[in-house]
């Protein structure tokens, strides 16, 4: 296949990718798909953080699950740097740390397919004293 | 950070925190003058004068999760250790442009990096206004930017994986036209 060199060459790519599969009219609204969020500050990226987003973008298309991946700033968890906040519909969100390639694979797996909770999960305090 | 790409991918992030409609990310590679420049200005919400001169401090941050910021301040070190600069200037309600010079033939550069993961993540993690990647050598020029990549590429969403790779490869092959060096 010839190299992807225009924006017209991302257009026919994009026929042809919509062409083999039946894109579901899917609304993506905010609550009722997964959002993933990897924290993308100074000391996520020192740590890798680039690589495990991608991870996420890849492994969750390979098992057709409905999510959102987006990056987040600091999260204040520099000690357990990849951190991923994953927050499935209807669900609190929850905070996860050292998330390197076998962690997506968990995460996903395990706390995505099956609501499972795993390891690794840093306690998170969303609340403060006047709520 | 080891590479280039790593520091746009962070400082591109203060300019989202700042709620920016516009971020552009230039760099000018120019063999004759010996220099690289990388300039990434947004229309955010700028800093006053005060905060414009505590940003270089590595133990200033407008966050609270933590009291260090370590963006601005690693850019800036590895920037001078390769020779270079960094020129900071904002306005309040206006927004802010940085500006980091590196000697190309510095020893002390970092490799440019990952351009085409980089920018893809970026793409995909600020949906929101309007993010332009522009790149300038000896040889030629390239430019993309997150509208004309929603006009290509319609409603497809931009994780799946041919579209993934597409837009990588894209990036990746421009560069290699006019003679980046990763």
């Amino acid at each position: 296949m010839a190299k992807i060199k225009s924006l017209a060459d991302l257009r026919k790519l994009q026929e042809d990718v919509l062409s083999e599969f039946k894109v579901r009219e899917n609304s993506k609204e905010p609550d009722r798909v997964v959002q993933v969020k990897v924290g993308m500050a100074t000391c996520g990226i020192a740590s890798g953080a680039k690589d495990t987003m991608k991870y996420f973008v890849e492994d969750l298309e390979q098992e057709a699950i409905d999510a959102v991946v987006t990056q987040t700033g600091c999260m204040g968890f520099c000690y357990a740097e990849p951190t991923v906040e994953v927050t499935l519909p209807g669900k609190e969100p929850v905070v996860f740390g050292h998330v390197g390639k076998e962690k997506v694979h968990e995460i996903i797996e395990r706390y995505i397919k099956r609501g499972e909770m795993i390891d690794g999960i840093i306690p998170v305090n969303f609340k403060t004293i006047d709520d | 950070m080891r590479t280039i790409a790593e520091h746009i991918m962070d400082i591109v992030q203060n300019s989202i925190r700042a709620e920016a409609t516009l971020i552009e990310v230039i760099i000018n590679e120019c063999k004759k003058n010996n220099i690289c420049t990388l300039t990434i200005t947004d229309n955010g919400s700028g800093m006053d004068a005060r905060t414009l001169q505590q940003a270089v401090d590595p133990f200033f941050t407008s966050r609270n999760t933590r009291k260090v910021g370590l963006g601005i301040p690693l850019l800036k070190q590895n920037a001078e250790a390769a020779g270079g600069y960094l020129e900071l200037a904002s306005k309040l309600q206006e927004g802010t442009t940085l500006k980091a010079g590196f000697q190309l033939s510095h020893i002390d550069k970092p490799p440019l990096g990952d351009m085409g993961n980089t920018m893809y993540l970026l793409f995909l993690g600020c949906p929101k206004g309007k993010l332009v990647y522009q790149h300038v050598t000896d040889d030629g020029g390239f430019s993309i930017n997150s509208e004309e990549l929603k006009e290509s590429l319609g409603k497809i969403s931009l994780q799946k994986r041919e579209i993934m790779n597409g837009i990588i490869e894209l990036i990746e092959t421009n560069l290699d036209e006019i003679g980046v060096k990763r």
